[in-house]
């Protein structure tokens, strides 16, 4: 019986040992994510390949599915089960290709993480700095990172300077929803056609 | 003094009755809403006009002042930032920071006057605090008046219609530049250079932003909801001032991501 009872209380504190190691910190992720894209960002390498290897990083660590719904807003609530995987699908090209060009700009971009600040069980703020260069001042960029599952946590928005960039992209779907009556055939379309040109 | 109750008499007819040709929305409110888009289809068109003069105007003409010596555009921020100030303290008073517009009145008279003109700015140096400009339509927007409809104005881009009405109390008496340049009379200033401030102030926007409005350009779907959407967190954002501290704001008033949950 006591053999059981240290085998029994030997597991359990290995399980929530192992369950420790896994989980990783919101500043930790993201100071790790951003080193991962300065590493590419600073690669002798075209700019194609770069594009390419940070679309695998943002794949990885931005939750594309929930930030493309966040970004639908309220009309997400009227489309069916064919209609969400096909806007999923759009919005995940649209998404890497339009993250990953944005980004490819950049080189050699210097990310030092300063703080967190949790919201919530569900959302932590990490705060960090674009340290300045000669050809530009010292940028605030907050991520919003998505906490529920402590293990893989997952980018859901980038604030710069105090604008977000999750809701620029909502008020941008917004009008083209509006200026097409709602329809959402218009912005699949305006979706495929960014991702294809 | 007259003249400054004058201002504080026309600030509290915005409030009450700016509310002209709005959308009937400008409820007395702190919570963040999206500003409507009343005259969209005027602003489109206002809007592809202004990116036309940018294009043919502005951007090669920001592009030239960026070749210019670093130090000469310092000194041209510098000037700019300076005079700034003069908007600044009177909005500071107005929105009941007077340590705030004493400490600015302080950087004004230092940068006058050890800065040349405001070309240096000895004042930083000395330890002020980092600067933050405040105008009437931010002084309108934290006495608790909404933004009213999106407003894009030929030429000068972006606006709302509380926003709008506060540039018109520069232009009434609110700008002591404006009063004596334009208004003054005397020998040193004139309309003329006041213009010419106004441009070089555009100017030294568009020259700092040159890659990052290209990039946004190249990367929207809809490049004029994009900047409305910019526009609009930014001066929400200058509303209430989370530059000095309040940050936590913008985050906890956003209620969109409660909603999406995907695992």
């Amino acid at each position: 019986m006591r053999r059981i009872f240290i085998f029994t209380l030997f597991f359990i504190i290995s399980l929530s040992n192992l369950n420790l190691a896994y989980s990783i910190s919101p500043d930790v992720f993201i100071q790790s994510t951003v080193n991962r894209a300065s590493q590419v960002l600073s690669k002798n390498i075209s700019k194609d390949e770069k594009i390419n290897q940070l679309k695998i990083i943002a794949k990885e660590t931005v939750d594309i599915k929930g930030v493309g719904f966040y970004s639908l807003g309220s009309a997400r609530k009227n489309l069916n089960d064919e209609q969400k995987n096909t806007y999923s699908n759009l919005f995940e090209n649209y998404f890497l290709k339009s993250f990953s060009s944005r980004l490819a700009e950049y080189t050699n971009p210097e990310i030092e993480v300063k703080s967190k600040e949790i919201l919530n069980d569900k959302y932590t703020i990490v705060r960090s700095v674009l340290i300045a260069t000669t050809n530009r001042p010292e940028i605030n960029i907050d991520w919003r990172v998505y906490t529920k599952n402590p293990d893989n946590p997952l980018i859901r928005d980038l604030i710069i300077e105090g604008l977000s960039l999750a809701r620029t992209q909502k008020e941008e779907f917004a009008s083209i929803l509006n200026s097409n009556d709602g329809n959402i055939i218009a912005l699949f379309k305006t979706l495929k056609e960014f991702s294809t040109k | 003094m007259i003249k400054f109750l004058k201002i504080i008499f026309l600030l509290i007819f915005l409030t009450t009755n700016a509310v002209a040709g709005s959308d009937g929305n400008l409820e007395l409110s702190n919570k963040s809403k999206s500003t409507k888009d009343c005259f969209e289809p005027l602003n489109r068109a206002t809007f592809a006009l202004n990116q036309g003069l940018d294009k043919a105007i502005l951007k090669p003409v920001a592009k030239g002042y960026r070749s210019l010596p670093a130090p000469i555009k310092k000194g041209t921020g510098n000037v700019l930032n300076n005079l700034s100030t003069l908007i600044t303290i009177p909005n500071n008073v107005l929105q009941g920071d007077i340590k705030l517009a004493a400490i600015n009145t302080g950087r004004l008279v230092v940068n006058t006057t050890l800065g040349i003109l405001g070309i240096f700015d000895p004042a930083s140096e000395m330890g002020f605090p980092k600067y933050v400009k405040e105008d009437y339509g931010q002084t309108l927007g934290a006495w608790g008046v909404g933004p009213g409809c999106y407003l894009v104005l030929p030429v000068l881009g972006p606006s709302t219609i509380r926003d709008t009405a506060g540039m018109f109390v520069n232009v009434m008496g609110g700008d002591p530049y404006y009063n004596i340049s334009v208004n003054g009379n005397n020998e040193y200033l004139d309309g003329e250079l006041f213009a010419i401030t106004k441009m070089l102030e555009g100017v030294n926007f568009r020259a700092n932003n040159i890659e990052s409005l290209d990039n946004l350009e190249k990367n929207s779907v809809d490049f004029y909801a994009s900047v409305k959407s910019l526009y609009t967190q930014d001066r929400e954002n200058k509303i209430k001032n989370i530059q000095r501290g309040n940050i936590e704001v913008i985050y906890k008033e956003d209620e969109g991501w409660e909603e999406i949950d995907t695992k």
